[in-house]
């Protein structure tokens, strides 16, 4: 699929930063004029993504996280959120609903949930002591003036 | 950002706002546990109103509120729950618990 546009930020596992990756990959992907839906769905996602890597990627440390977001031919939004933190042992466990590591910091375990169904597509990739990457995807439906 | 708060006659009221994600749950859990404490509501009601953004963070609030009343006999409502805020409850299956107020 031939990438139209592309962007990448890296920033510190800090959690305030949570706020500023979600709204910075919805900021880059107005520009395709999302529906205020979809647009939501990106930023709910993302900061699922995002919060993973500051609460368990990097539990106790602070690390890089990178965000890629490419902009791809027929309205597809793919967005790379990448850390180098602890990886995961078990992906298919790690993404169960409700599973979670952390609930003495009232973490409900819906985060890789909430990012399958808000988008169309996640892939997990992950090696243990090297860090993870997820792949989220998303069609946007085509705005009329494209037609 | 801290909520407004309202106690009155059993019910407190916590009007929250602006974006809740992991950073900001915790400031407004410390904030609204404090109060819970001291004046050990039978009603807490959440308001959502003014929310413009949650992410599952929102979720673990919630539950984390709905189990604490439980200690002490009292009730959970979330209200006032703007539209884009709906999947995201919905998802998590607050609307089985019977604490979500239903569409108006």
């Amino acid at each position: 699929m031939n990438t139209v546009n592309e962007m990448t930020v890296v920033f510190e596992s800090r959690s305030v930063n949570e706020s500023f990756a979600r709204s910075s990959a919805a900021a880059f992907v107005a520009q395709l004029d999302p529906t205020v839906g979809e647009l939501n769905d990106i930023r709910t996602a993302v900061s699922e993504a995002v919060t993973n890597c500051v609460v368990h990627a990097y539990k106790n440390t602070i690390g890089k996280i990178t965000l890629n977001v490419r902009i791809c031919e027929g309205n597809v939004v793919f967005i790379r959120i990448r850390d180098k933190g602890c990886g995961i042992e078990n992906i298919s466990q790690a993404m169960e609903p409700l599973y979670t590591t952390s609930p003495e910091d009232e973490r409900a375990g819906l985060g890789f949930a909430v990012m399958q169904s808000f988008m169309d597509d996640v892939k997990v990739r992950s090696s243990v002591g090297k860090g993870t990457t997820v792949t989220l995807m998303k069609r946007l439906i085509p705005r009329l003036n494209d037609v | 950002m801290v909520p407004k708060t309202v106690f009155n006659s059993g019910r407190l009221t916590v009007y929250l706002s602006g974006d809740i994600d992991h950073h900001e749950a915790r400031k407004i859990r410390e904030y609204t546990d404090a109060i819970i404490q001291e004046k050990k509501p039978s009603d807490l009601h959440l308001n959502f109103a003014s929310v413009h953004f949650m992410d599952s963070s929102g979720i673990g609030l919630i539950m984390g509120r709905y189990r604490m009343m439980q200690l002490y006999g009292g009730k959970v409502r979330v209200v006032s729950v703007p539209e884009s805020l709906r999947k995201m409850m919905e998802l998590a299956g607050l609307g089985s618990l019977d604490v979500l107020e239903r569409r108006t």
